[in-house]
């Protein structure tokens, strides 16, 4: 099981992770080099527990931001996948150029890129409008969402195509003799059974995109990151305003993770030994290495 | 025997389905290479309607190469395959007879009207035993899911597995696999069913049962092609037999004539060693 590998490592992280962050607090609280700074936690506090129209706004835009941009690069990702392993050429050179440009360059120079660069020429101005659920006012967020869903399927390729090569040669073999075509052996056989080999580092994927939202910083998006960022740099409390920031990140990417165990139980269906899922408390502390209990665990 | 295979086998898919030709596998000439390897030298084989043919011969004599052809899983260089009056993966360019690869479509229409069987059962593990068989009736045929249910229900009945529709592969035995996977191709009604040695992964205890479905298949009209070493079988109910060594059809026969009386000093050989 690769969940349970290095779980210890991940609780030992996290307990160093919080001690580290109580020295880090108390050691600012009680500096007197920075006398002329004034601390005020109440901000922190306020931003977490009673936290205003921006930071929900900014929360909210995070939060549609990763879900849109996410599900544009699984989708992007497939046909990549599957066009950089096509028996017809054309396909294999778009795919590995796309690959190769969006995962060769930094997300910020094509968010920056991509967005100003053909306004600035006066080629495009780019519209405003809606996607599905989520009305997006600004032209700033619908581009940089699409740029940063158009980033991810190049890295979301080459999980794609892992997880098909994952997948047994002699299960598109037998789909194959029952007279399937070439999208229902893909789509009702391969990819179903490639789905437990993405599904775990698509997690991580999405876990990054959450964070990597904070980029579009650079096209003033207000999401949660420059909604702080804006509060910081007006009211010069940075210490306040950052770990509250820190707080709203921890918690989206926190319950992302609960909700990843979760799938990857589901997506494990009919593979090995019936699972009986994990606790809340495992998902919350992590599983003991059943390898490592003798060595902590004391007996 | 503790399975109990059914008497009307055939009867879930509605009959013994009829092939539109007498000789349903027209094998002419075919001739395969892997790289500079050559598997398959000019092998020639007919195969009438009802008919069992087993298949024997050493490892690496090309049996399987040959039935992975007859349903183009494998590609040829020369010779041409018909299965059911059809041109086997590829068309014929021009009047020079050049052959050149048939359209995905037509060469999944050609692979609906024959079954394989697959030494490593290559079930669906994401799906139940009855999914794995309403599958490709439902999504190739169109049949409509009733349909399909009904008659999976009743192959699985026949094979022995009516208790084991919910059941995912990976519960199974190999033995009861390997028979999900033979209702699985018999639920695509095909003129031809094509076995690859679809007993050498099982556990000894379990290839009788395997063995009895194949039997009853074969007493009750199916055509078959079966790859196997297992000679009771090719006794008891084969047509003919067909030795195959280093690419090439060395002889074949009655059962009775080449087991008994070989021709051939290299089915001799082979015989030798595994009777």
């Amino acid at each position: 099981m690769a969940r349970s590998i290095g779980s210890l490592g991940i609780r030992r992280a996290r307990l160093a992770g919080f001690l580290l962050l109580l020295v880090f607090v108390v050691s600012a609280c009680s500096s007197n080099k920075g006398a002329t700074y004034h601390f005020e936690w109440d901000i922190t506090f306020r931003s977490i527990l009673s936290p205003n129209g921006a930071i929900i706004n900014g929360l909210w835009l995070t939060i549609a931001i990763s879900i849109v941009a996410q599900l544009l690069g699984v989708v992007l990702g497939i046909f990549a996948a599957l066009g950089k392993m096509s028996k017809i050429w054309p396909f294999r050179l778009v795919a590995n150029f796309y690959i190769w440009f969006f995962r060769g360059t930094p997300l910020i120079v094509q968010l920056t890129m991509f967005y100003y660069a053909p306004q600035i020429a006066h080629i495009v101005t780019w519209p405003t409008f809606g996607l599905g659920p989520f009305s997006f006012s600004d032209s700033a967020v619908t581009i940089g969402c699409l740029i940063m869903g158009v980033n991810e399927g190049a890295y979301m390729a080459e999980i794609v195509r892992a997880g098909i090569l994952a997948v047994d040669p002699g299960q598109s073999e037998a789909a194959k003799s029952l007279g399937m075509n070439y999208r229902q052996t893909m789509s009702r056989v391969v990819l179903p059974q490639a789905a437990r080999v993405i599904i775990p580092p698509l997690g991580n994927e999405f876990n990054n995109m959450i964070k990597n939202t904070s980029l579009l910083y650079a096209l003033s998006v207000y999401e949660l990151f420059t909604t702080f960022d804006n509060y910081a740099v007006t009211s010069f409390q940075y210490f306040e305003y950052f770990f509250a920031c820190c707080f709203w990140y921890l918690l989206l990417t926190t319950i992302w993770g609960l909700v990843q165990a979760r799938i990857e139980v589901r997506f494990s269906r009919g593979s090995g030994p019936t699972s009986t899922g994990i606790s809340w408390r495992e998902r919350l502390l992590g599983r003991a290495n059943p390898d490592e209990i003798s060595v902590l665990g004391g007996h | 025997m503790a399975v109990d295979v059914s008497h009307d086998l055939l009867g879930a898919i509605g009959g013994v389905p009829r092939p539109e030709t007498d000789v349903v596998v027209d094998a002419r000439g075919v001739n395969k290479w892997f790289g500079r390897l050559h598997v398959l030298k000019d092998v020639s084989l007919q195969v009438k309607r009802q008919e069992t043919v087993v298949v024997i011969g050493p490892s690496g004599s090309g049996k399987t190469t040959f039935i992975r052809c007859l349903n183009h899983l494998e590609k040829i260089q020369s010779g041409r395959i018909f299965v059911n009056g059809h041109l086997i993966g590829y068309r014929e360019a021009g009047s020079g007879g050049k052959l050149v690869e048939d359209k995905e479509k037509n060469i999944a229409l050609q692979r609906q009207e024959i079954g394989m069987v697959f030494q490593r059962f290559n079930l669906f593990p994401h799906m139940t035993a009855l999914e794995n068989i309403i599958e490709a009736p439902i999504q190739v045929r169109g049949a409509g899911k009733d349909e399909a249910v009904a008659m999976g229900r009743a192959l699985l009945d026949r094979v022995g597995l009516a208790a084991k529709e919910k059941s995912y592969p990976n519960q199974l035995s190999g033995g009861q696999q390997q028979r999900v996977a033979i209702a699985r191709a018999l639920a695509m009604k095909p003129a031809l069913m094509l076995f690859d040695e679809p007993t050498s992964a099982l556990d000894p205890e379990m290839i009788g049962e395997v063995l009895e479905v194949m039997k009853e298949l074969a007493r009750e009209g199916m055509t078959m092609i079966v790859v196997s070493h297992e000679m009771g079988f090719a006794r008891e109910v084969a047509n003919r037999v067909v030795m195959m060594d280093e690419g090439v059809v060395v002889e074949e026969g009655t059962p009775d004539q080449l087991f008994s009386q070989p021709t051939q000093e290299r089915t001799k050989t082979f015989l030798s060693k595994i009777l």
